[in-house]
């Protein structure tokens, strides 16, 4: 590959590490604030890189992307979540996994190393370009360590945060793979998952006052041979 | 065109009617009302297309409509229409408060529906898919039993992960279409460039979107959260749910089949009938064991979902003019069946199949409807899903595919029977302990005519199917003959 990157690519580049670092903290985070405030840098990198990469290119889109992301994820997500939910769902509790930390976290691993592999044709076919090289990998390895969090865990919020992970992960590819899609489609996208986590909180609340707790995996009514 | 814009905007306005106004005990009334606009432009739209005349609106721009899109708002339009008179009867005795929650909720999802028929541009289809789930939840969980919560919790955490599958595909497809030199990125633009876009990236993200929606749609090993939150659900949104709500995700996955069949050196439609093939089978061997009577409706949607994929699996004309049969034959059919379990429910309290008995007796109009609902839905003739499962095998011989057909054929007959064994048992077997029949013909009025509006169309169809075969062949010409 070419060695001359521009500043902005390498800084791109870093910004990618540590949105990885913060998917990593997602799965094996133990309390659920702590797992917030991962979401919340994860999304804080995921604005940057699409900064990053919309003033390399002189796109507008993705600068409008950023600041989107910003608004949405960092600010108002936080927000919805906090004003909707009882606060003794914050308090300080260590919240079950369903594999223990060292092994999902090398789990974790292999599902970051598939991430590349299943990356390597799609970045091969796009041609060389460097912001291709680190979002697709790292977008789809988010992905995957957001689908791994929601499957490991049993508790509301985390398993939301889950779902939330994922499709950062699918934006963050998403800078690389559609630098210019319109601002318009990015808005309503970002409704979207406000609406999302609207819907998912009232959700929380409703099974937090029915069955006491927002441990979601106590769900289990539904089974044919409980009766 | 402009017409487009107010089909789209009647729910909107349903809902703007009820909260402005604060027209609490109007609510129901005004979503009739709404309903039989949308019903009756869909009509009119449907009116509109012929052989020479496939699309209405924009090709190139973000609102427009084709032949496919058609039959899909025409379901919607009648389903919708059917459902809204039935809530009246079945939403009469909750609170004012739970009523304007239902009703605002109900209008936003057939909103959320509504729309993603119409839009032609895929991102923007993404989202209104997800916006189909994020609206309906409430609904699923609209109960409040515990029970019922689990199956939102179940069908959102589910279906959300599938939308974030399916969204990584649409922007490697957006990618793709760039790449190859897109002009105008909708669903025409795609099928006009398709010789030029890459194989390998149209592969990797019709995988994903199959897998997504797939889930969505119901296909196995994706349905588990289906038969919970179609069965939770008030009786009117689960034949929203299930007639409709699954057609409408499945309309986004074959809308690929016009690209992928002009993609030069690239067949994947062997995938589309695993996934079919597979979804029938499983799901009619699960029909065998079910204990409840909604659990079983839902589970025949799976296997729905699996006939109408392998249909569409035959390529061809023939294939695809059957494949739109059976779509609107489920959509149509099931919806009834599900009317006819909310009025089960309704008298019995439970959800149960073993404690209805005698049901013939007790209540010999509900007990006949859930007859023919249940031989409608198995495939028995005079009905219109016979007729267009039918047309699936007949086209299937003329391709060739005997194996597959054969599969296909034995599934159907396990469903047949398994439908056939429960459905019986509760209309039919003796029952000890003596009811009270006057009581048990209690039903609103508005359930006894959502009930037999819904009906109709699956009698007269099945039997003089010439008009819906009119508008399946021109539905088939739209996703490419």
């Amino acid at each position: 590959m070419d060695t001359n990157i521009s500043l902005l690519m390498n800084l791109n580049a870093l910004a990618g590490g540590f949105f990885l670092v913060c998917a990593f903290f997602l799965v094996a985070g133990r309390q659920i604030g702590t797992c917030i405030k991962f979401f919340i840098l994860e999304s804080f990198f995921l604005a940057c890189s699409a900064f990053l990469v919309g003033v390399e290119i002189k796109s507008f889109h993705l600068i409008g992307v950023g600041i989107i992301n910003l608004i949405t994820k960092v600010i108002l997500i936080p927000y919805v979540l906090k004003l909707l939910l009882p606060s003794t769902v914050y308090t300080k509790r260590e919240i079950e996994h369903v594999l223990n930390i060292p092994s999902s976290l090398i789990v974790s691993l292999i599902l970051t190393i598939i991430g590349w592999f299943f990356a390597y044709p799609i970045m091969h076919q796009l041609g060389p370009w460097p912001a291709l090289y680190v979002n697709i990998p790292i977008g789809i390895s988010g992905f995957l360590l957001g689908a791994f969090t929601l499957t490991i865990r049993r508790e509301a919020i985390p398993q939301l945060l889950g779902i939330l992970a994922m499709e950062n992960g699918a934006f963050f590819a998403g800078i690389s793979l559609a630098p210019d899609l319109s601002v318009i489609t990015e808005l309503v996208a970002a409704f979207d998952i406000l609406i999302l986590v609207f819907v998912i909180g009232v959700l929380t609340r409703k099974i937090h006052e029915q069955t006491g707790t927002t441990f979601v995996g106590i769900l289990k009514f539904l089974r044919e041979e409980a009766k | 065109m402009s017409i487009l814009y107010v089909l789209m905007s009647i729910p909107i306005f349903c809902i703007i009617m009820c909260i402005i106004f604060n027209w609490n005990y109007y609510c129901k009334y005004i979503t009739v009302i709404g309903a039989l606009f949308i019903f009756l432009i869909a009509l009119y739209l449907t009116t509109k297309l012929n052989s020479s005349n496939l699309f209405i609106g924009s090709k190139y721009g973000l609102i427009g409509i084709e032949g496919f899109g058609i039959v899909i708002l025409l379901l919607i339009g009648f389903v919708n229409l059917c459902a809204s008179i039935f809530s009246i009867g079945y939403m009469q005795i909750k609170s004012k408060r739970l009523i304007k929650r239902y009703y605002l909720n109900y209008s936003l999802f057939v909103f959320s529906m509504l729309i993603v028929p119409l839009i032609q541009e895929p991102n923007v289809v993404w989202i209104a898919v997800e916006l189909t789930t994020l609206f309906s939840v409430m609904l699923v969980g609209f109960e409040n039993t515990n029970k019922a919560l689990e199956a939102a919790w179940k069908y959102v955490v589910l279906t959300l992960m599938g939308a974030g599958i399916a969204l990584l595909g649409f922007l490697i497809l957006y990618a793709a279409a760039k790449k190859a030199g897109i002009e105008n990125y909708t669903w025409t633009g795609l099928e006009k460039i398709a010789p030029a876009l890459s194989p390998i990236l149209v592969k990797t993200s019709f995988f994903l979107i199959l897998i997504g929606f797939g889930t969505k749609v119901g296909l196995v090993p994706m349905h588990t959260w289906l038969p919970d939150a179609h069965s939770q659900a008030p009786s009117p949104v689960c034949a929203l749910l299930s007639g409709i709500e699954t057609s409408v995700v499945l309309y986004v996955i074959l809308k690929f089949i016009p690209i992928i069949q002009h993609v030069h050196g690239l067949n994947i439609f062997y995938l589309i009938l695993i996934f079919g093939l597979i979804s029938t089978g499983v799901a009619a061997i699960l029909i065998i064991q079910v204990k409840d009577y909604k659990r079983l409706f839902a589970f025949s949607t799976v296997e729905h979902m699996g006939i109408i994929l392998v249909a569409f699996s035959i390529v061809s004309y023939s294939g695809n003019i059957s494949g739109m049969l059976q779509i609107i034959a489920h959509a149509i059919t099931k919806s009834m069946c599900f009317y006819a379990a909310g009025v089960v429910l309704f008298l019995y309290n439970t959800r149960e199949i073993s404690s209805i008995k005698s049901l013939i007796k007790n209540s010999p109009f509900v007990g006949i409807y859930l007859l023919i609902a249940g031989l409608s839905i198995a495939g028995a003739p005079p009905f219109l899903v016979f007729f267009s499962e039918f047309s699936i095998i007949k086209s299937a011989l003329y391709s060739r595919h005997y194996i597959m057909i054969s599969f296909l054929a034995i599934f159907i007959i396990i469903a047949f029977f398994a439908i056939m064994n429960h459905i019986s048992r509760m209309v039919f077997s003796k029952n000890n302990i003596k009811q009270n029949s006057i009581y048990m013909d209690n039903i609103p009025i508005s359930m006894k005519i959502g009930l037999l509006l819904s009906g109709l169309p699956v009698i007269i169809f099945g039997i003089y199917p010439v008009w819906i075969y009119k508008i399946a062949k021109i539905a088939a010409l739209s996703i490419g003959g």
